[in-house]
């Protein structure tokens, strides 16, 4: 696929004008996915970011424990290079509708997905698909930081390009430290961990380690990040630290981050979604969710009245 | 209710009844009795073993093989040189054998087989091979390699014996270290996108590795002490043999061999080779876990 010449808004760009991309993204034997990314147009920052990010689009998703229906049929559009937060109360299905878009889901015993997860516009449940270059595609932050216990800094954000299935061919060295430089500057770390590179991952704070786990997720270079309550077992200043560097990542990735937190939603998200007992409730601009929203429930819930 | 306590005023209610001090001092007083109990043969054992055995420990007991020639000079019966050349030899191939195999097995187990049925039957049978006697994994071998080839006693035939008693205690203790990884790692691993075999290669098992060593230690222990499985597989002889496919001596065996003899440095030479077992047992055990926590800090 040639680079898309015409570059329009990200925002406003026809699904035609990029058909293609997410079926190149994640369908097997790709070649080198590098040139298969065009060059983004300038954003409304006017910074020239090297990578975007790819929409999302859940079609009557379903995702079943054995039997239990746990999300009970989902249309929902993620935009790309926009953020946006899933709220609801816990046990709603949240966290496993986010887990059916990189196919996580799936890993669980006796658990399987239905419906569609179109990747711009390629489904990433299609049988031809390889999983392992969705999950590429499609990165995840959890809950826990969970740095790789045996690893250093430097090799904790190198493992995604190492793991790789096709990690190894033709990767210099310096390509490699090129890499997880650039990861580590966007996840706002290089300035902390230049001099602790080799130090073991697990030794830093709980903030860093949840950094370094987004800039592990950055270093494979996916189009979606998705994050699962990032924040929930950090204080409040590496919070903000977080919620600062979601602000920064929208330009160059889409995000999808689940929340408890409704302030967080609020502060940190484009657009919001709701959901109830598996299923999606209403979704809008984060403005109008918190402040007039169309349904009640979702007006009780973000009042505090349930939840 | 109105019974008087022994403290007054606002701190009364806060007061430790003296019953229940009474059951506090008993309980304490029996698992503390329970600790001294379990020590005392362990102590005598190793009082023991050394009282006894480092009498005969000399440079030439370690380098000359036994003589055979047992009735008449204490002197001339000589050491245990071909059992501890014999004890390493058989005891590392069935290291070889039963390692690799059951951390592939309890890899299995836990990353692929879950809890699916046949998962189930693999566990089933594990559990019924660790409660067999060393003795009849002996016989098994006599039977088919020996008696069923028509062939004759030979070192690498006890490596197989022993590899069998090793295995299920291999598969067993890999299973419950690997049962303790988070799923949470795997999960980030699967999440970058890495196939399965490489999270299983690059991350579960380095991160398995030091709890690993203590299982594969503990096979190796029981495995080197071993007498019965080593009687009818590898036989024993005098002199050294570093040929796996020949008669071997080994540790174990000299020392059964030895301490039925009437003759008092024979018996020994029993001691000397027990207190012998032990401390390679001990250096295997020293060598490893610092093996083990350099590469975690690599």
């Amino acid at each position: 696929m040639t680079p898309d010449g015409t570059s329009p808004q990200v925002a406003d760009m026809e699904p035609e004008s990029r058909t293609g991309l997410g079926r190149e993204r994640i369908a097997p034997q790709t070649g080198a996915p590098a040139d298969a990314h065009p060059v983004a147009p300038a954003d409304a920052a006017g910074t020239v970011e090297t990578k975007q990010g790819l929409s999302v689009t859940l079609e009557q998703l379903k995702a079943f424990y054995g039997d239990a229906e746990q999300v009970k049929g989902i249309d929902l559009d993620f935009r790309a290079n926009e953020v946006t937060a899933i709220i609801g109360p816990s046990g709603c299905g949240k966290s496993t509708m986010v887990r059916c878009i990189n196919r996580m889901h799936e890993e669980i015993p006796g658990a399987h997905a239905e419906g569609r997860v179109l990747l711009d516009d390629a489904d990433v449940y299609d049988p031809s698909v390889d999983v392992v270059a969705v999950r590429r595609a499609i990165g995840m932050v959890f809950q826990k930081p969970n740095p790789f216990p045996t690893m250093s800094v430097f090799d904790n954000v190198a493992a995604g390009l190492r793991l790789g299935s096709g990690g190894r061919g033709g990767r210099g060295k310096a390509d490699l430290h090129a890499k997880v430089e650039g990861a580590l500057r966007a996840a706002g770390l290089w300035d902390e961990m230049s001099d602790r590179l080799s130090e073991p991952g697990a030794g830093l704070s709980g903030g860093q380690q949840q950094r370094l786990c987004i800039a592990r997720s950055l270093a494979v270079e996916p189009e979606v990040i998705l994050m699962d309550e990032p924040c929930s077992a950090l204080d409040p200043i590496a919070t903000l630290k977080i919620e600062e560097l979601i602000d920064e990542l929208k330009k160059r990735v889409t995000i999808v981050i689940v929340t408890h937190n409704m302030q967080q939603a609020a502060r940190v998200a484009d657009r919001t979604a709701f959901m109830l007992s598996g299923e999606l409730v209403e979704v809008g601009p984060t403005q109008e969710i918190f402040t007039k929203p169309n349904d009640s429930r979702t007006e009780e819930y973000v009042t505090g009245k349930f939840g | 209710m109105s019974a008087p306590t022994p403290m007054s005023g606002q701190f009364a209610r806060f007061a430790v009844s003296p019953a229940r001090r009474r059951k506090d001092k008993l309980a304490r007083a029996a698992i503390t009795a329970c600790t001294v109990i379990a020590l005392i043969p362990l102590g005598l054992v190793v009082y023991y073993l050394l009282s006894k055995g480092l009498g005969s420990w000399s440079w030439s007991f370690l380098s000359t093989d036994p003589t055979g020639n047992t009735f008449f000079k204490a002197s001339s019966i000589g050491g245990i040189k071909s059992a501890i050349l014999g004890t390493v030899e058989i005891v590392a191939l069935a290291s070889a054998i039963a390692i690799p195999i059951g951390i592939g097995v309890a890899v299995w187990l836990v990353e692929y087989g879950r809890a699916s049925g046949f998962a189930k039957v693999v566990r089933f049978f594990v559990d019924v091979l660790t409660g067999v006697p060393s003795i009849v994994f002996g016989l098994f071998i006599y039977i088919v390699l020996i008696v069923g080839t028509g062939s004759s006693y030979a070192g690498y035939k006890g490596s197989f014996a022993l590899a069998l008693l090793m295995l299920p205690v291999v598969i067993r203790s890999a299973e419950v270290i690997l049962l303790l990884i988070p799923d949470a790692l795997r999960e980030s691993a699967l999440a970058l996108g890495a196939p399965r075999w490489r999270v299983i290669f690059s991350i579960v098992l380095p991160t398995a590795l030091p709890g690993m060593v203590t299982g594969v230690l503990l096979a190796i222990a029981r495995a080197a002490g071993e007498t019965a499985p080593l009687l009818f597989t590898a036989a024993a002889t005098d002199k050294t043999n570093l040929n796996l496919g020949q008669f071997m001596n080994s540790l174990p065996v000299q020392i059964y061999k030895d301490v039925t003899s009437p003759t008092t440095a024979v018996v020994n030479r029993a001691w000397g080779a027990a207190l012998t077992l032990v401390a390679m047992i001990l250096l295997l055990n020293l060598i490893a876990r610092l093996i083990s926590r350099r590469s975690r800090l690599a």
